[in-house]
């Protein structure tokens, strides 16, 4: 078994499992984001994560993960909750705040980086592996505080589930009962902001927002039930986490992030056209029994 | 020309070139495309790099703005052909496109003059560096020429087709069945889009032609209701936004292109706290008065249904009206001393009255309550 030997080797356990998982959990949890149309709260959000990083480093001089992560994870809240206030309270639209928050925080932490980059002692710094991601640098200990972060998430997840499911159809309703929603969606934004910060070093700032929304849009083709959905997206999601790691192990010079985007991509692609395929065979067979 | 004067005009005339047709993005809510089609032209690059065997500008602005075409179309065949919402065909497609660039420029370009950091940041601080040469003649730095005849272009765009763009964008119904086809225009549009992109993205990187396509339409967006003066402020912010950008680059020796979006995101800012007519403090200010002004009608209203009847003077008592209106004390005093200002109500040794003016305005109110009470039940 040419694979189970992959495993064997340390460094490829390490991406296998930790881009399995961050494709489980991001698949799982698109399924809401998507459903409630936020899909692109991710992308804006893991712009928004790159300032925290910096500042991170810049006031503690640390390049320990849980620093640099929790200063993401922290200006990647901030950032959320710019971009709802300023929908809100402003005449600026959703799909602007979006454009907004994204660019300039994009763009403060670029600032940081170049300002970090050319401070003498700090040459190697490697915060860039954040822009593009590096899973194939993933260590151990990295993978442990991913599925730590990551089991946190689902166990939160499978716990208000219903809850969930009811604020991602019908809002209205779950207030009408007296539920506070605003608390729920605060508390699903601060599981995909988790999420998100969790993905940044595997498949970086650009890809992430595919990881949210390709499995949960492929799920969305084959089920119209949301536990098969959100089960369906998990899978897709792992899978193009195991098959990305994969690919991308057997040559050096490839990236991880992207062939876990690409397999993805085409994943969706066949999803889109099965679920065209069986819509068109299932009118036929409704004409010719009309016909009979 | 100093080199330092180049980068900070190539700056400015991208500011001036995004700024036009991000306007029409903002106002049309697709302001998520201008992100994806920065993202989604990599490949489109790369292709180019490919076909000319080496850099090449024209090949690569070519690539890259079939590509985005590419993008946009894809993005609406799957809005049309699934139960796709549109902001997740976005964030499907332009990821999708931007891994494909970057895996071919890993696989295949990796020592080569097409690494990432410049896709992302750009290249804004080489810009006196490229010449333009036509045979013999050095022309001067190629950024500018393109920067420049881009802006030109889309001041030529949004002049000529100003009334179309504002019907298509405001009234798109009307637009449709007033003889052309918002549909055109809207490709029209993403071509512009696509083009500016590319050509301002191989100057200053795709982070600045993002901000400097929304940020500076959204800014103005908050000074003005008026579709022409938004087009001239938000050229204004770019072009103030890339010379404080410059500056703070120069000061903090980082990333000129970043430093630029980032002072967009400033002014930003400065205009969501303090517009005048569309700023968070204007908005409370005005909440503020139109609280007071209905607690003063109320008041009123409440002295007048008092003081016909006989032994309720206590009504009257200043204390009495915070349990009565359920009002704070200090609320209830500032009410009152509003109304005592205009000169509605008047105040001896505890009592309120009514002035005559406010007689008369209680009258008013009433009269207009009474009616409204009266179609309401009707």
């Amino acid at each position: 078994m040419a694979w189970l030997s992959l495993l064997a080797d340390y460094t490829m356990r390490n991406v296998v499992l930790g881009s399995a998982l961050l494709g489980a959990v991001s698949g799982a949890l698109g399924c809401f984001a998507v459903l409630r149309r936020q899909g692109l709260l991710g992308d804006t959000l893991a712009h928004a994560a790159l300032p925290g990083i910096a500042l991170a480093y810049l006031l503690t001089g640390q390049r320990a993960l849980p620093v640099l992560l929790a200063g993401a994870a922290l200006s990647g809240w901030l950032g959320t909750a710019a971009l709802i206030y300023l929908s809100r309270a402003t005449r600026i639209k959703e799909d602007s705040a979006l454009g907004i928050v994204l660019s300039v925080s994009f763009a403060v932490g670029v600032v940081l980086l170049t300002f970090i980059n050319r401070q003498p002692q700090a040459r190697a710094v490697g915060l860039e592996r954040f822009l593009l991601g590096q899973a194939a640098a993933l260590t151990a200990d990295q993978v442990e505080l991913m599925a730590l972060l990551s089991a946190g998430v689902l166990i939160v997840l499978v716990l208000g589930y219903k809850e969930f499911a009811l604020l991602a159809f019908d809002a209205p309703f779950a207030a009408s009962l007296g539920w506070n929603t605003t608390a729920l969606s605060l508390l699903l934004t601060t599981l995909i902001v988790i999420t998100v910060v969790v993905g940044l070093q595997a498949v970086g700032v650009v890809l992430m927002a595919s990881l949210l929304i390709a499995p949960a849009v492929a799920a969305r083709q084959w089920t119209d039930r949301l536990h098969l959905m959100v089960w369906l997206a998990a899978a897709f999601g792992a899978i193009s986490g195991v098959m990305g790691a994969w690919l991308s192990a057997s040559d050096r010079g490839i990236p991880t992030g992207p062939v876990v985007v690409l397999v993805l991509s085409a994943i969706t692609v066949v999803s889109l056209v099965v679920r065209r395929v069986r819509a068109w065979l299932a009118r036929r067979a409704a004409k010719g029994e009309a016909e009979r | 020309m100093s080199a330092l004067l180049v980068v900070l005009l190539t700056g400015v005339l991208t500011a001036i070139a995004c700024a036009l047709p991000g306007s029409f993005l903002m106002l049309r809510r697709l302001a998520m495309l201008s992100d994806a089609i920065s993202h989604a032209i990599l490949p489109g690059i790369v292709l180019g790099y490919f076909l000319a065997k080496g850099p090449n500008f024209a090949l690569g602005l070519l690539g890259a703005a079939s590509v985005a075409i590419l993008t946009v179309g894809l993005i609406e065949l799957l809005q049309d052909v699934s139960n796709v919402a549109g902001e997740s065909a976005i964030g499907i497609v332009f990821p999708a496109m931007f891994a494909l660039g970057v895996l071919t420029i890993s696989r295949y370009y990796a020592n080569v003059h097409l690494d990432t950091d410049a896709v992302l940041f750009g290249n804004i601080e080489f810009a006196p560096f490229e010449s333009l040469w036509v045979g013999e003649h050095h022309l001067g730095p190629q950024s500018l020429w393109v920067t420049g005849g881009l802006a030109l272009l889309n001041a030529l765009f949004v002049g000529l087709l100003y009334k179309e763009l504002q019907l298509a964008t405001f009234d798109p119904a009307l637009a449709a069945t007033s003889g052309f086809s918002p549909r055109l225009l809207h490709y029209a549009l993403m071509a512009v889009v696509a083009v500016t992109s590319v050509a301002a993205f191989t100057a200053v990187g795709s982070i600045l032609v993002v901000a400097f396509m929304i940020v500076p339409a959204a800014t103005a967006y908050l000074l003005t209701d008026d579709l022409r003066r938004m087009l001239v402020l938000a050229a204004g912010c770019g072009v103030a936004s890339a010379v404080i950008g410059f500056v703070l680059a120069l000061a903090l020796d980082a990333s000129v292109a970043g430093a630029m979006a980032s002072a967009s995101g400033l002014l930003f800012v400065t205009a969501a706290l303090f517009s005048p007519s569309h700023g968070l403090l204007a908005r409370a200010r005005q909440l503020r008065r139109q609280r007071l002004e209905f607690a003063t009608e109320t008041l009123l209203l409440h002295l007048r249904y008092h003081e016909t009847l006989p032994g309720e003077e206590h009504e009257l008592e200043v204390a009495h009206l915070s349990n009565e209106l359920r009002w704070t004390p200090r609320f209830a005093q500032r009410v009152i001393a509003h109304a005592q200002r205009s000169g509605l109500v008047q105040r001896t040794n505890g009592h309120l009255a009514l002035t005559e003016a406010g007689r008369a305005v209680a009258e008013h109110l009433s009269a207009r309550t009474g009616a409204g009470l009266e179609r309401a039940r009707a």
